[in-house]
């Protein structure tokens, strides 16, 4: 039985090495003939870090996203698919894709409609700056002057651990329904004892007996958020868009979570708050704005403290990985390559089980935090 | 950074300390390491948000 298990693990961790990365460095080499880029480690993290506006498969392979986006200046609102703008060869209605994002051409009179474009990009002070000369005139194209709505990789990303969500939860509570009384059969005897710790260990304890009210509330952050952070650690289409370490997507968890909290509050929580009793006057109105500043500190922290974690550990195993193309010239030192893969796969391993603790263990902090304030607003009086 | 290490490591400390006086106390011990461990994380994170930020 054992041996059984432990062939299964090393097979399993055999099919996990990457490779496609022992393969032949001609075709990589001819494009660095061609482009003469070499491997910018930071800007190849930080591009896999950040969102973007299409969805990038593998090697020249990405996914189109539907870009929606609002023009400020004119009010005009375009919904396209963003393989219309051919790799960056057309501007759209003043907008062009760069790098996988989409910028404004900052001038109102460019030409509507579809125009090709050749994008140049030159460093000045350090900071890369893209313009487009045309006709003689020289366009900055920065990403300002509109907003975004685009359905972007992390908005995917969200989309799809919802799914996987609903997916997961719509089969547990049939089965509830269909085994009323009878034991759980399937995955609702894996969800069963993670629902059972939320509820147990999570809420009971912190809120006392109002805790139903915010069950819903705490399942759904707390599935939500381990969901995403291994979604985001699994390195393969559709999955690996970096949800959680995304400033944008922790602060809207944190904002309900201070939504929830503040209006949930009853008349002890804010008295506490502006006019704490059992203390002196000076004292009282010394801490008055204190505690109104820690109002809006505790979720502020929820959000740097998801943010940072998830795509600390994101950026960790991505420059481990860029180790091996380092040590391999980008594909031109097959040695150094080699090389490369003995020294960064184990490290790489081991960030990846970490992670994994790491992802469930941030889920759990920001749930157990959330019912401790939300259980400091609802506690009655002594 | 490396206060929070040194915080952690003394949040630890004492963990171990109090389990090995009630064994029965250790779940409870654990669970209330592993939050005051995140909240101290926290504060070394702002430290390296902040680093990025500027960098």
């Amino acid at each position: 039985m054992q041996n059984k298990i432990l062939a299964i693990l090393l097979i399993g961790l055999a099919l996990c090495q990457p490779y496609f990365l022992y393969g032949s460095p001609e075709k990589v080499t001819k494009e660095i003939e061609i482009g003469e880029h070499a491997y910018d480690a930071p800007k190849e993290i930080i591009h896999h870090i950040s969102d973007a506006n299409e969805f990038h498969i593998i090697g020249e392979l990405s996914m189109p996203l539907p870009c929606i986006l609002y023009n400020s200046d004119n009010g005009k609102i375009s919904v396209f698919l963003s393989s219309r703008f051919h790799h960056g060869e057309l501007a759209i209605d003043g907008y062009v894709l760069d790098h996988g994002r989409v910028k404004m051409i900052q001038s109102a009179d460019f030409p509507e409609g579809e125009v090709p474009i050749a994008l140049q990009h030159e460093e000045i002070h350090g900071e890369e700056i893209a313009f487009i000369e045309m006709d003689g005139k020289r366009y900055k194209v920065e990403r300002a002057g509109f907003m975004d709505f685009s359905i972007s990789k992390v908005v995917f990303g969200l989309f799809m651990a919802a799914l996987l969500m609903f997916l997961i939860f719509l089969t547990v509570a049939k089965g509830y329904k269909k085994r009323e009384g009878q034991a759980p059969k399937g995955i609702q005897s894996f969800m069963e004892p993670l629902i059972i710790f939320v509820r147990d260990d999570i809420a009971k304890p912190n809120i006392g007996e109002k805790y139903e009210k915010y069950l819903p509330y705490l399942m759904s952050i707390f599935f939500f958020i381990w969901f995403n952070n291994m979604l985001g650690l699994v390195p393969f289409f559709p999955f690996g868009a970096n949800t959680t370490g995304n400033l944008m997507v922790t602060l809207t968890l944190a904002v309900f979570t201070l939504l929830i909290t503040n209006l949930s509050a009853n008349k002890a929580y804010w008295q506490h708050i502006f006019w704490m009793p059992g203390v002196p006057v000076p004292v009282k109105i010394l801490l008055a704005p204190i505690e109104l500043i820690a109002v809006f500190t505790k979720p502020f922290a929820l959000m740097v403290r998801l943010f940072a974690n998830i795509s600390a550990g994101h950026i960790i195993i991505l420059s481990l990985i860029s180790l091996i193309f380092i040590f391999g010239d980008a594909g031109q030192n097959l040695g150094g390559g080699i090389a490369g893969i003995t020294i960064a796969v184990p490290f790489v391993l081991f960030m990846n089980l970490l992670e994994l603790l790491v992802a469930f263990l941030q889920a759990f902090i920001f749930t157990i935090l959330s019912a401790l304030f939300i259980g400091q607003a609802v506690e009655e009086h002594h | 950074m490396i206060g929070a290490g040194l915080g952690i490591g003394m949040i630890g400390q004492k963990a171990m300390e109090a389990i090995a006086r009630q064994p029965e106390a250790t779940n409870d011990i654990r669970t209330n390491m592993i939050i005051v461990a995140a909240l101290v994380e926290g504060v070394a994170l702002f430290a390296v948000v902040v680093a990025l930020l500027t960098a």
